[in-house]
């Protein structure tokens, strides 16, 4: 089954080619209407004729995380703002955030990916959907709603946390499909476990999209084997819409539609590009974009793309399972934090000595971050009490600007690493 | 007037790790402080180490060298008889004072003991016990 079966079946050589049509158009666009990035080509001394083949992409400046954070809120937007029909927030690399808008039309093609993606791995018509993603300013709830009503599916917006109502729900109406992070639906397993619910048995669920953190194929073995469904990998940042690609039921690389965007590797080092098969960073190109535009968007996750047919007949490059970052991007419970953003909150926080480690464990299915800070001369109390109430304003702190909760635990000066040169603060104990 | 009756006492931060305590006590050894009473006050995740020692700023300078954090703080002492009972009695006074006791610890040498205990306003409360007619122990009687 396919959702647009001529191009996701396209001929490999009459996709490049298209791919180079827009993104010679897009680029056209771009250096005329946008002031960011007639800049930054400036900067780089190419212009839109020195784009001659698909290839020639190499030519154009990356983009970073930073440069949306230093144009926020809407100073990179190359659609007037009235025909922004929606905003997504995430958070960005020291406190201040990273704003995404849509036009109607970006919308529906966010809507489309998610189509192809969600026939591809049989989830459509008479199909019931849970979406246990967060909705609102993250992407993943509306981002697979939208494309779960496209396909025809009944949609449970169901959200995330009241896991025991979630797990009646699902066994009430019948549901068949979940989307939702690998880990949360681990502790669904174990909720349901606690409850006396077999999801195999007392359930019609079958099928599962799971995403927006990094997880294995050893925790899809789990899952299936747990659980009785067939799990998928799906793929985004908010940067490039949100959950836009996922794999097929062949699950063998997440398919990236050839007519949406372009994918490249590089070496994080040194900005190389990288053939097939060759891990490195992955770099896209959004070509269908209006309001915020993304060319060479630098993510910083690690994985290698192939270009061959997939066994499914669909022709668009996949990429393999994300493999880890190339900067320090945690993603806890679903949530980016940055190692920089603890830092920053921190260092407004007069009672600080400044030496912090950020250790992250998983317990159950569930991840936990700790920050452990050293206690200075002046902010130690001989009365537990106060030290508690440290302990609590530095975790709410934390909270106010991660948006998660975390553990704070009190350390004695010089306890904790100090670190000639680069830092290594975080230590991270999962095994996925 | 109060002020003489005031106690010294070092508290010192341990995180709770194995080995930390050994190694507040070797710096204590180190500094050559000698301990009159002791306790450990522990939550989660971290300790307070609390002592009463017999030169306390010589001992709260040499700490402070060796990077611990060590603070010090006025706590009252009042002696107590080594008895059944003898609690029950400083228990009385101090709740007949309505002093509000934030912690306390005992030290015991032969049949005299003494009580050290941590309030809010120490000087207000040495007042009132003085005025009560109760014996407040100086840091000379220890």
């Amino acid at each position: 089954m396919y959702w647009n079966e001529t191009i996701e079946k396209m001929p490999i050589s009459e996709l490049k080619d298209l791919q180079y049509k827009s993104l010679k158009s897009l680029v056209n666009n771009l250096y005329s209407f946008s002031t960011f990035y007639h800049d930054r080509m400036k900067e780089m001394n190419v212009r839109p004729n020195d784009i001659q083949s698909l290839s020639d992409i190499t030519k154009l400046p990356f983009m970073n995380k930073s440069d949306l954070r230093d144009n926020y809120p809407t100073k990179m937007f190359t659609s007037p703002k009235k025909s922004v029909v929606r905003y997504h927030v995430s958070s960005g690399t020291t406190g201040k955030p990273t704003l995404v808008g849509y036009t109607a039309n970006d919308i529906e093609f966010w809507t489309e990916s998610l189509a192809r993606s969600l026939t591809s791995v049989g989830i459509g018509d008479g199909d019931v959907i849970q979406i246990s993603y967060g909705y609102g300013l993250f992407t993943g709830g509306l981002g697979l709603h939208y494309g779960a009503e496209r396909v025809g599916a009944t949609v449970l917006p169901a959200g995330t946390g009241s896991t025991e109502r979630q797990l009646e729900l699902m066994i009430d109406l019948d549901v068949t499909a979940i989307a939702c992070t690998p880990s949360y639906l681990m502790h669904m397993g174990d909720v349901a476990k606690a409850m006396g619910i077999d999801i195999r048995k007392d359930t019609q669920l079958r099928k599962a999209v799971l995403g927006a953190e990094p997880w294995s194929d050893n925790m899809r073995k789990y899952i299936e084997n747990e659980l009785g469904v067939q799990a998928y990998d799906i793929y985004g940042t908010s940067e490039i819409s949100g959950p836009m690609f996922s794999e097929c039921s062949e699950k063998d690389g997440i398919h990236v539609w050839g007519d949406t965007a372009i994918v490249e590797i590089i070496d994080p080092e040194t900005g190389e590009s990288l053939g097939p098969g060759e891990k490195g960073e992955l770099v896209m190109t959004v070509l269908k974009k209006e309001a915020m535009p993304m060319i060479r968007y630098r993510i910083k996750d690690l994985t290698s793309v192939m270009e061959e047919e997939c066994a499914c007949g669909r022709t668009s490059p996949r990429i393999r399972r994300i493999d880890g970052r190339s900067d320090d991007m945690l993603i806890i419970r679903g949530i980016n934090v940055f190692p920089s953003q603890v830092e920053h909150t921190l260092m407004h926080m007069p009672e600080m000595t400044g030496q912090y480690m950020i250790v992250v464990d998983r317990v159950g299915a569930l991840d936990l971050m700790t920050v452990q800070v050293e206690v200075g001369q002046e902010t130690f109390s001989d009365k537990i009490d106060d030290m508690l109430r440290l302990k609590k304003k530095i975790s709410s702190e934390l909270k106010k600007y991660l948006n998660i909760g975390i553990d704070v635990e009190l350390m004695s000066p010089g306890s904790l690493p100090r670190f000639e040169g680069k830092a290594k603060r975080v230590i991270d104990r999962r095994k996925l | 007037m109060s002020s003489e009756y005031l106690i010294k006492q070092l508290s010192v931060f341990i995180n709770n790790e194995p080995g930390r305590l050994a190694q507040i006590a070797a710096a204590l050894k180190e500094c050559n402080v000698n301990m009159k009473a002791f306790n450990i006050a522990e939550s989660s995740g971290f300790g307070v180490f609390r002592a009463i020692v017999d030169d306390p700023d010589k001992a709260c300078a040499e700490l402070s060298k060796k990077g611990i954090v060590v603070k010090e703080t006025n706590v009252i002492a009042i002696p107590m008889v080594n008895r059944p009972g003898g609690l029950l009695d400083v228990a009385k006074i101090i709740g007949d004072a309505k002093i509000n006791v934030e912690y306390g610890y005992a030290y015991m040498n032969n049949d005299e003991a003494s009580f050290f205990f941590r309030v809010d306003d120490a000087p207000a409360v040495i007042e009132r016990l003085l005025a009560a007619g109760i014996k407040v122990l100086k840091e000379k009687d220890i």
